[in-house]
């Protein structure tokens, strides 16, 4: 879909980032010290860092993604909004408050606190790059998606401006202005989530939903008798030919010599929408060159009822249990799409109608990721269990998360910080199914992209709050990807070339070497972001999770909670998580079909999402190396301190 | 060491650390046990999910909604009861 730019959109996003351009240099003036790089001094507030943990947790995966999957497909969406707030309750309860005592400035510092051993700082620090390297991937490749239909740009341009914001933001002033950044971004991204939500519920649910400026959208027809198409004057049914054979398509060429393509389903024909790429790169849409002009062509938004209990058109402004309750009783066109590839090169998307009913996609299992919890097979539903293990425990591994912990001056703060966090961070994911569901049926989803669903479901009612929705979608880009490079250029100054390969420093060069860390770290970014431009955002996400937990979360467990744990033990369950995990997801079926583009019925794990073996892996591995460790020596390692 | 700034120590009690873990830990267990409930009715019983629970709302929609509402309470009392110092 075309997506007109909006200079509106242009203008507010200016204010934003410039904005916090001028907070990140005014407090950066202030955070000369080490301490105050790395940790802003200790001097947060409890209740600032709160929401800024909310401004670094939620994503433009869990903003777009989230959004996107339930306009697309219903409920499954919200398991992730489950998942990832479920992940807090680990971090709190776990992980916040010994992390706390035993750190001061990185991940790895906690884990090292008891042993000082090198062998932990090396495999922690690069178990901390690896997960914000996977985490920062679909940040980027968020931040394209969202510049290329806003501002008319390429994909590669959204993610160069977006990694030169935050690089500049990280590299002059360190963990201050990124939590002020974050403190902004989570409070206004919360709040304008509600008022979308109210007036979604103002809005109601209708059958024939309107533009912004009131034109009415298309409603394509479904359940049409083949007669009634073929029968028709000067039409001709084309044969099935090239990619169209054995295809559940019909191509009928009208009077006017226009070819249209119709799915059959049960003997009754429905209308699509068709997108071809030739091989020179020219696109086409039903036939036509993609345009906006005369004679041209373009996908058009969708998104309605089809079915609302009573038989009614419209159901007028409802609270949010009767809204839920209407969805479930109502039947929705979802759209899906078939991909074909032609001889020549070129490739034809096929989109079409899919009417779901409320029960069906209110329910989990309706999407491709979670549809296996259906099947009745009980390897299918590991699947699901894995990815719901791995949100759980992935949170509380996230390293950009982490270091937030050090931002506080004790350990209450560190508590109360994480439980405003957790309202924050609870209150938007509710909101989310009802973004997701309002922009399901909003009449604006663009059928091709399911990440600007948001976006285009606050366009549906009016285009300033598309204009403020797009500015917050890119901080909340900035916001989450200074996190990560923070934590990432964290890793690298100070675990690995001070405390790894003890190069000396003095604070200002130690901050100096951070510095050009972030920037190092910022352009590897920007050069996956435009390598994984076609990823599912979401779906990386996952993975990170995956990685997360799997190589941070043993090893935090247990030497919070098991006295015989040894460095040897840690440092092995660290690499054998991340090594394992990583190694899963780069077999699986997933990466098959997503990444490489293989047939992924040839893939080697059984199922794509590896929490569910990885995490007890690392934990077997770490009890077993322990064992065998303390055994040959009784007393704890000599320290090799300095 | 590495850094030379110093780290304020903060004024830790054993008992009370202790007696602030427990509670967390049992809390924990709690918080564990409704989500583990949930994975498992989506994962095996995905057809109960689906059903009208509450006033109309199916019960995935209505559990689902509980596990972020009972994060925030269950955090709530940790806050409350956990020792100062």
């Amino acid at each position: 879909m075309i997506h007109e730019t909006s200079y509106t959109a242009i203008i507010v996003f200016l204010i934003f980032a410039g904005s916090v351009l001028g907070i990140s240099f005014y407090l950066g003036r202030r955070a000369k010290s080490a301490s105050g790089y790395f940790a802003a001094g200790g001097s947060i507030h409890w209740a600032v860092n709160g929401i800024a943990f909310a401004g670094d947790y939620l994503s433009a995966a869990s903003f777009l993604g989230i959004c996107g999957m339930i306009a697309f497909y219903g409920y499954d969406g919200f398991l992730y909004s489950i998942g990832y707030l479920a992940g807090w309750i680990v971090a709190l309860f776990i992980v916040a408050e010994p992390l706390k005592r035993l750190g001061r400035f990185t991940f790895a510092d906690a884990l090292d606190n008891k042993f000082n051993s090198r062998g932990i700082k090396l495999a922690a620090a690069i178990s901390t790059l690896v997960v914000s390297c996977f985490y920062l991937i679909p940040q980027m490749v968020g931040a394209g998606a969202l510049v290329q239909p806003l501002l008319g740009f390429p994909h590669y341009v959204g993610v160069l401006v977006v990694g030169a914001i935050v690089t500049v933001i990280v590299a002059t002033a360190g963990m201050v202005s990124t939590t002020w950044v974050q403190f902004i971004k989570g409070g206004i991204l919360v709040i304008l989530c509600g008022v979308i939500t109210v007036m979604i519920l103002m809005r109601g649910v209708t059958t024939k939903p309107t533009t912004a400026g009131g034109e009415q959208v298309k409603v394509f027809r479904h359940g049409i008798l083949p007669a009634e198409i073929t029968d028709a004057p000067g039409a001709v049914v084309l044969p099935e030919e090239g990619i169209w054979r054995n295809t559940p398509y019909l191509r009928v060429r009208d009077a006017a010599g226009v070819v249209s393509v119709y799915r059959k389903d049960g003997g009754k024909l429905s209308e699509t929408q068709v997108s071809r790429v030739r091989p020179d790169g020219k696109r086409f849409v039903n036939g036509l060159p993609r345009g906006k002009g005369e004679g041209e062509a373009d996908l058009l938004p969708v998104g309605y009822a089809s079915k609302l209990p009573g038989g009614v058109e419209k159901t007028g402004p409802q609270g949010p249990f009767e809204f839920l309750r209407t969805m479930q009783q109502s039947e929705v066109v979802l759209w899906r799409s078939d991909r074909f590839a032609e001889a020549n090169g070129g490739t034809t998307t096929v989109y079409y109608q899919q009417p779901a009913s409320g029960s069906d996609f209110m329910a989990p299992g309706s999407s491709p990721t979670f549809q296996k919890v259906r099947s009745a097979k009980f390897f299918d539903k590991l699947d699901f269990l894995s990815l719901m293990l791995a949100l759980f425990c992935g949170t509380a591994s996230l390293p950009h998360i982490l270091i937030r912990y050090y931002t506080v001056k004790d350990q209450i703060s560190a508590r109360k910080s994480t439980v405003v966090g957790i309202g924050a961070i609870g209150c938007f994911y509710v909101l989310t199914l009802f973004l997701g569901l309002g922009a399901m049926t909003s009449g604006a989803l663009d059928v091709s992209d399911s990440n600007m669903a948001a976006p285009l479901l606050a366009r549906s009612m009016s285009e300033l709050l598309f204009a403020v929705i797009s500015a917050v979608a890119f901080t909340t880009v900035l916001g989450t990807v200074s996190g990560l490079i923070m934590a990432a250029s964290g890793a690298v100054a100070h675990d690995l070339m001070c405390n790894v390969l003890k190069i000396p420093m003095d604070e200002f060069r130690k901050v100096a070497a951070a510095k050009v860390a972030a920037i190092c770290v910022g352009a590897l970014a920007i050069f996956l972001g435009i390598l994984f431009a076609k990823m599912n955002v979401n779906f990386l996400v996952g993975w990170a999770f995956n990685i997360a937990a799997s190589a941070n979360l043993p090893a935090l467990i247990m030497l919070l909670f098991w006295k015989r744990t040894t460095r040897q033990g840690i440092t092995s369950a660290i690499i054998v998580g991340m090594v394992s995990s990583l190694a899963w997801i780069l077999l699986s079926a997933q990466a098959y079909k997503d990444v490489y583009g293989w047939n992924p019925a040839d893939a080697i794990v059984p199922f794509s999402q590896p929490a569910i073996v990885t995490i007890p892996l690392g934990f077997l591995v770490l009890v077993a190396v322990s064992l065998i460790t303390s055994r040959n020596a009784d007393q704890p390692a000599p320290a090799t301190a300095q | 060491m590495d850094f030379k700034t110093p780290v304020q120590k903060e004024h830790e009690d054993a008992a009370v650390i202790a007696h602030n873990s427990r509670i967390g830990l049992a809390l924990f267990a709690v918080y564990s046990a409704i989500y583990a409930g949930f994975m498992i009715l989506s994962a095996f019983w995905p057809q109960l999910m689906s059903e009208p629970f509450l006033g109309g709302v199916n019960l995935a929609v209505i559990y689902g909604f509980g596990l972020i509402a009972s994060a925030l309470v269950v955090a709530l009392i940790y806050v409350k009861l956990c020792r100062k110092f």
